[in-house]
């Protein structure tokens, strides 16, 4: 099967949908790759690049199009303006397009392909489970989405991240809220951490906070029961009371920080309103505000997506493109993606894209099949983060309510046993006895302390050690009756390659415990 | 050597027994406390042997050459992989000997009387009763792992009533014994409760399936330690007591530590009937497990950052350990994160999947036990899984009917990926499905631990 990459038609869109690295990975599946002329310039991969790792150059003309079985893009498709025509339209029946699609947005879209028979894979519609985390573009873009939103806060904002103590007077670290601990606000935390500032994050989803606090920012917690993880790993919409009590820590928190990162967004629905023009003004003059929300409508009130744009000292950045941004990286990762995919649709590495859907990535990534709208698939069965529900129900040995008396009564009926005993029993016994319940405390003391690696070894030494029960031959075996003799002997005999093979193989199963 | 002397002999000789236990509690210093034990040995016997009442001296120094020459050639031929065979069959000659120590005392005679002999006679008879069971327990059990005897539970109808029977029976010869007037019947007696015990030793871990094996031997390791007690109160040897406990409380603690890792009680183990296969209320599962390539396993492994490997009683079958090691190394030397998680039963014997590999040259440092490591499978890229089943099942947690339910398992399936390294689709000892293998994210390979491991090896 041949694949085709096509330049981006969007403007202002670097990425590409395959790298030369990635091109070698996808001929040794079998596939021929034409790439039309230019495709990887603004990522920095050269036409030359690819034709080194095996693909071949095809020119910008609608037959480059027509020729592939399988076109891989980034963006869904939209108006070509170097063909001057509609690039669904290019495409007919048999022919598979691979790219982001947000189908729930893109209904027309669909439909075109129904009629004309082409297969769809969206790329943003990979199940979140944990086996296709490798195919996970979404997670791909919002990891660099993160870190660039740093990056651009930081080209904005007039200062330092890291503190720093100068000859010419003390500068004190930035500090940065994070409001979303996803992938792309755990990339952030990473990148502004590694800066040098000061992070705290937030997110309604409690199961994160291990993970804010394993990047070694702070995680700021509401005083408030509510569990924020819904379907898939992502977070849904809260209640009204958490959302104030939110509110309210925002507002404290905008007065503090100099810079805020929201990537506050809900599957499906425009994203929620964080942070008000009262808090933006709020916060110290040059201030950074950067919304990765911006594209759904933005976290913040005065977000002008795709701008940059100041209101009254603070620099509120609403870039919609910055996973493009960082051509370079994201061309490579979702490059990748892709490759993962394809992979695993290409179980005979023979050059044939094969739809199976018994396998529940394929069939939640494929939104049009054979004239079909497939889309919406079934919801996963996995989580990706498993939530408490599924861990309940574990079965809890039940811990039975020990009876104080019990133990008394146990405690009192061995001190009675022992006095009918010394009652009774001469004082010789009762000395070994003393000795005897001892020993057996020393010991339970003393066993608790060793190490299960040395389990082993312990038994061998303990049998080494029980061999003492020679002592017992060796004073009979000086005997006068014959059987006597010849019993301790025995006793002897077998004691004795108890002793010497118990300290030996020990000896040597210890030799090998090593760093 | 006067009285005092060798009384001060032995308590040296048990404060290094003592010093050689506490050894153990570290790789670092367990040399040193093996040591100590033949320290603590030698004083003990050369003090016995100088007391005055030894003149066989001939007999008795041809007779340890000989025992401590085999003792030599066991140890130094043994595989690590036989090492409970070789430790249950060391068991059953301190059983023995205490037999035969009990006997010889017994016909020895001495002149006690009243409650002093009443005492004496009950001593031997716990001695000789303890040593039987030791004996023929140990016999049995080193017969189940050796295979020479099938690792099934053999369970005889109405046992539980047989070793009642056999229990009541003890209890009234020894009534019989203690009140027999010559040595003649008193022997008589003697003999026919040393058979009994010798059948109830055999009886019990005759009853007790393959996956019970580490409470079994350690639990016999508990009560040679007990039969040499025994043996110190009926010769009135305060040594052997102080050892004889010592030993008894280590098996104790070990068996404890074994039930608890199966989450199973001391007397259900000894009771036997576990792993019948015929697990009742266990979920079938359907589904596909889906197979790997070595190949396959090794790419997987070279795109992971860290790896736990996970061993089982079936590395130690293939004797795949050293195997184990090069892969370790090779992937460590590419600066990956390995570590080995150790379920407490894994394996035949409290320990032995260390030993193993100690014995390939593991580094112990990253040879983790189950509690250590259990949270941290799902931050893991691969785990593998060599040859274990039953302690990586996850209906130990999920099916509260499941034989194993509440059983503390490993919980490998939390990881990105789970290959297991397995010969069949064969159930475990606990002879329950595992829906491990039936989970997405695992892949089987399936086939012999060794081979399979040294095609990912050449992959690698």
């Amino acid at each position: 099967m041949r694949i085709f990459v096509p330049r981006e038609s969007y403007e202002g869109e670097n990425r590409v949908a395959t790298t030369p690295s990635v091109v070698r990975e996808l001929k040794k599946l079998g596939y021929e790759i034409s790439i039309e002329e230019e495709a990887g310039k603004a990522a920095n991969f050269s036409d030359i690049s690819f034709i080194d790792a095996g693909a071949s150059i095809v020119p910008t003309s609608v037959s480059s199009w027509q020729e592939a079985d399988v076109i891989l893009k980034v963006r869904g498709p939209g108006f070509n303006s170097a063909l001057n025509r509609e690039e669904i339209e290019l495409l007919s029946e048999g022919q598979t397009l691979i790219s982001f699609l947000w189908p729930a947005q893109n209904g027309d879209m669909l439909k075109v392909a129904e009629v004309r028979k082409i297969n769809l894979i969206a790329m943003d519609c990979v199940p979140r489970i944990s086996r296709a985390q490798k195919m996970d573009a979404l997670s791909s873009m919002a990891n660099i989405g993160g870190y660039r939103a740093i990056v651009e806060a930081a080209g904005q904002f007039g200062r330092f991240f890291t503190g720093q103590i100068t000859a010419a007077g003390k500068i004190p670290p930035a500090k940065v809220l994070i409001i979303g601990a996803g992938v792309a606000g755990l990339a952030a935390i990473g990148a502004a951490k590694s800066m040098g500032a000061i992070v705290r994050a937030f997110d309604t989803r409690p199961e994160v906070k291990e993970q804010v606090e394993s990047m070694d920012a702070e995680f700021l917690m509401l005083d408030f029961e509510e569990e924020g993880g819904g379907a898939g790993g992502y977070a849904k919409v809260m209640s009204e009371e958490f959302i104030k009590a939110e509110m309210e820590l925002f507002a404290e928190q905008a007065r503090d920080v100099d810079i805020i990162v929201t990537t506050a967004l809900i599957p499906g629905k425009p994203a929620p309103k964080l942070i008000t023009e009262e808090m933006v003004h709020s916060m110290r003059d040059g201030s950074v505000i950067v919304d990765l929300a911006a594209e759904q409508g933005g976290n913040c009130e005065l977000t002008k997506p795709g701008e940059i744009c100041k209101s009254k000292g603070v620099t509120i950045i609403g870039f919609t493109d910055l996973p493009s941004r960082l051509a370079t990286q994201s061309s490579q990762l979702f490059a990748t993606n892709l490759r993962h995919l394809i992979s695993d649709m290409t179980p005979e590495k023979e050059g044939q894209l094969q739809f199976n859907f018994e396998d529940e990535v394929v069939r939640g990534s494929t939104v049009v099949h054979k004239g079909e709208i497939i889309w919406p698939a079934p919801p996963p069965k996995l989580s990706a983060a498993p939530k408490k529900k599924i861990e309940a129900p574990v079965v809890v040995p039940k811990e039975q309510p020990r009876n104080p008396w019990a133990q008394l009564i146990i405690l009192f009926l061995g001190a009675l046993a022992l006095w009918v005993i010394g009652r009774v029993a001469p004082e010789a016994f009762m000395s070994h006895l003393t000795v005897f319940v001892l020993a057996c405390f020393v010991g339970y003391q003393v066993i608790w302390n060793v190490t299960p690696a040395l389990h082993t070894p312990l038994m061998s030494v303990t049998n080494a050690i029980s061999g003492i029960i020679i002592i017992g031959a060796i004073l009979q075996i000086s005997s006068s009756s014959t059987i006597t003799i010849i019993l301790a002997s025995v006793s002897v005999l077998i004691a004795t390659i108890n002793i010497a093979g118990g300290f030996l193989v020990t000896r040597r199963m210890l030799e090998m415990f090593r760093k | 050597m006067g009285s005092g002397i060798l009384t001060a002999s032995y308590i040296i000789a048990a404060i290094f027994f003592i010093l050689s236990l506490s050894g153990l509690s570290h790789p670092e210093t367990s040399r040193r406390g093996n040591f100590y034990g033949i320290i603590g040995m030698t004083v003990a016997i050369i003090a016995t042997v100088a007391s005055g009442e030894v003149t066989a001296y001939g007999l008795l120094i041809v007779v340890m050459l000989i025992g401590g020459g085999i003792g030599t050639f066991l140890a130094r031929r043994v595989q690590m992989t036989e090492m409970p065979e070789l430790v249950a069959i060391l068991h059953s000659f301190v059983g023995l000997a205490a037999v035969f120590i009990g006997f010889a005392s017994y016909l020895e005679g001495v002149d006690f009387t009243g409650v002093e002999k009443t005492i004496h006679d009950v001593e031997i008879y716990l001695g000789v009763l303890i040593g039987g069971v030791t004996f023929t327990g140990s016999v049995v059990a080193f017969g189940k792992l050796k295979g020479v005897i099938d690792g099934k539970p053999v369970l005889i109808p109405g046992r539980h009533w047989c070793n009642l029977v056999l229990g009541v029976l003890c209890v009234i010869l020894g009534g019989y014994f203690i009140d027999a007037t010559n040595v003649d019947n008193g022997t008589i007696l003697l003999i026919v409760m040393t058979l009994i015990a010798f059948l109830f030793g055999v009886h019990m871990v005759m009853a007790i399936g393959g996956a019970d094996m580490p409470v079994v031997v350690s639990m016999l390791n508990s009560y040679s330690g007990w039969a040499a007690a025994a043996t110190g109160f009926m010769l009135s040897n305060d040594l052997l007591i102080v050892t004889g406990a010592l030993v008894g409380s280590s098996g104790a603690i070990l068996s404890y530590i074994m039930c608890k890792a199966m989450n199973r009680k001391f007397l259900a183990v000894i009771a036997g009937g576990f792993g019948t296969g015929s697990a009742g209320g266990a979920a079938i599962y359907e589904g596909e497990a889906i197979g790997q390539s070595a190949t396959d396993t090794a790419e997987s492994l070279k795109n992971a950052d860290s790896v736990i490997i996970v061993p089982g009683y079936g590395m130690a079958v293939a004797q795949a350990q050293s195997v184990v090691n090069e892969i370790t190394k090779r992937l460590r030397d590419s600066n990956k994160n390995v570590r080995f998680a150790i379920h407490p039963v894994a394996g035949r014997m409290p320990g032995h999947m260390n030993v193993l590999l100690a014995e390939s040259r593991v580094p112990y440092d990253i040879v983790l036990e189950m509690d250590e490591i259990n949270e941290d499978f799902s931050n893991t890229d691969v785990v593998l899984v060599i040859g274990a089943n039953d302690i990586v099942n996850p209906s130990a947690q999920t099916e509260p009917d499941s034989p194993i339910a509440g059983m503390p398992v490993l919980e490998v399936w939390k990881a990105t990926n789970v290959v297991v390294l397995k010969r069949s689709m064969a159930s475990g000892y606990a002879g329950v499905d595992n829906p491990l293998f039936f989970k997405d994210n695992t892949r089987m390979l399936f086939g012999d631990a060794k081979e399979s491991l040294g095609e990912v090896l050449r992959a690698l």
